[in-house]
């Protein structure tokens, strides 16, 4: 439930500013999300505590998606920082945590909880996310498809910028979450996963598109990852330093403006170095410093994320459902 | 759609609501699985009878490499035991592999399979492995075929199983 960031509060005053939106709801509307999303985390966490861990090939990937899907019944647990500055205002620290299933090989489905801390400013639970994944064809190709499709229900102050589309720019951050979080967005998002892997490289690119479902115009944007493995053949010992577990790579992504002014004007770039370690644990550590490649973008963006796979999650979950085992 | 309100109010819970009851059912679903484990391993089976002549007929390149089948034995520990079972036999999720169909399949099908699994029937493509890898892991496959009538895995994987080459041992029965 990243960190126990839903729980909204303020490190500017003691919580009685007008901006305190909850405060001034009943307290049962309050409560009762907090608890659910509570309560629903202790459970999950129960499920986990009993499943096997994997030891997973995750992509290094943050922001561009290849065409592999979680594999069936394995739940994949992530948390993510993004650290951004901010030009002409405070500086901040967004968070998320997914939950990634494979529903088939073909179907994985997530959900995202996305918080975000505004230095000298507030922190605040931002919104949730539900994606889904669908693989296309069932072989490999020279480019192979996966349908990628989202529902956002999030605030204007949500900075995790898994994805920059439109006329997304830095400016837009800048200001103060009391003014942010009045603006409520439900999106949906279509990617289209084009991926490839050969001779140990992986390419992939993602167009996508997101319409607003309010009266507002298509938007537009992509993200691009190339990677590789330090070595392709895998050592016969089992170890957390060999250089097979280790991927390395760079994605640059950003927005392509909306149905009525197509293109990079007023937009922002983002050039971001990645790379991920597998341990045979089942941990993978992510790291990705991105910087930004026009006056529109966040100077730097500092990313991390760990993450860790549980297979076996989809039995227990169907076991307790009264499935057969 | 701008509203003033948080995020966090009913919206939201109808979306989680919905999320939690869409997963326990695609669970249960699979969990009835719509074909018996003999069905899904038929058909699992049969993904090897239409792998094109031409992938059919590569050779395993890291052959003659002495460590292939000890990496692919840890590729199989870390990737694939999970669902075809610790010891190949098999099983909720995969099919077994010391049936004579995997035995006597050619490396380079068993190469195709593990490129692009059987995607329709639950077995995701391995891909994402390189190329190296993936032939490791046949090798280590194919070190499985000569005990394959008798149900039990070769010695030479046994004995990197059980060897302590890996740090989670499996135990092996012969």
């Amino acid at each position: 439930m990243a960190g126990g960031v839903p729980v909204f509060f303020s490190n500017r005053d003691d919580g009685r500013s007008e901006n305190r939106g909850l405060r001034r709801s009943s307290p049962i509307t309050i409560s009762l999300p907090v608890r659910s999303l509570f309560i629903a985390a202790l459970a999950l966490l129960c499920v986990l505590l009993s499943a096997s861990r994997l030891p997973a090939q995750e992509s290094p990937y943050i922001v561009t998606y290849d065409h592999y899907l979680e594999e069936p019944g394995s739940l994949d647990v992530e948390y993510f920082s993004t650290f951004g500055t901010q030009r002409n205002a405070n500086e901040f620290q967004a968070f998320w945590a997914e939950f990634e299933y494979g529903v088939a090989a073909w179907y994985t489905t997530e959900f995202y909880l996305d918080g975000q801390t505004t230095f000298h400013d507030s922190t605040l639970f931002t919104g949730l996310r539900w994606e889904n994944r669908f693989r296309l064809l069932p072989r490999e190709h020279f480019l192979n498809p996966v349908l990628y499709v989202e529902f956002e229900n999030t605030s204007g102050a949500d900075k995790i910028l898994k994805e920059v589309e439109g006329h997304d720019v830095e400016a837009d951050y800048a200001e103060p979450n009391a003014e942010l979080r009045r603006e409520h967005d439900h999106e949906l998002e279509f990617k289209l996963l084009l991926s490839k892997s050969w001779r140990g490289w992986n390419v992939a690119v993602n167009p996508l598109a997101v319409k607003n479902l309010s009266n507002e115009p298509w938007e537009f944007g992509y993200a691009i990852g190339a990677s590789r493995p330090l070595a392709l053949k895998a050592s016969a010992r089992r170890c957390n330093l060999c250089p097979e577990n280790i991927i390395a790579g760079v994605e640059i992504y950003g927005g392509l403006g909306d149905r009525y002014s197509l293109g990079l004007h007023n937009t922002s770039q983002y050039l971001a170095p990645v790379a991920a370690w597998n341990l045979p644990s089942g941990w993978t550590l992510r790291l990705s410093p991105g910087f930004g490649l026009n006056d529109d973008s966040h100077r730097f963006l500092l990313r991390w994320g760990v993450s860790r796979e549980f297979s076996g999650f989809g039995e227990m979950v169907s076991h307790l459902f009264g499935g057969r085992q | 759609m701008r509203t003033s309100h948080s995020p966090l109010r009913a919206p939201a819970l109808r979306l989680m609501l919905l999320t939690i009851l869409l997963t326990a059912f695609s669970c249960r679903l699979r969990a009835q699985g719509l074909d018996s484990n003999a069905a899904r391993e038929a058909k699992t089976y049969r993904a090897l009878d239409v792998v094109p002549q031409k992938a059919r007929a590569r050779s395993n390149p890291l052959e003659s490499d002495p460590e292939a089948i000890g990496a692919g034995g840890k590729l199989f520990e870390e990737h694939c035991a999970d669902c075809h079972g610790r010891k190949a036999e098999g099983g909720k999720k995969g099919a077994s592999l010391l049936k004579p169909q995997v035995a006597q399949a050619s490396p380079g099908a068993l190469f195709w399979i593990l490129s692009n699994g059987v995607v329709w029937h639950g077995m995701p493509d391995w891909s994402k492995l390189p190329e190296p890898q993936r032939w490791q892991l046949v090798a280590f496959l194919k070190s499985l075929k000569v005990s394959a009538s008798a149900n039990t895995p070769a010695q030479a994987s046994l004995a990197f199983l059980s060897s302590g080459a890996t740090t989670r041992k499996v135990a092996m029965e012969k």
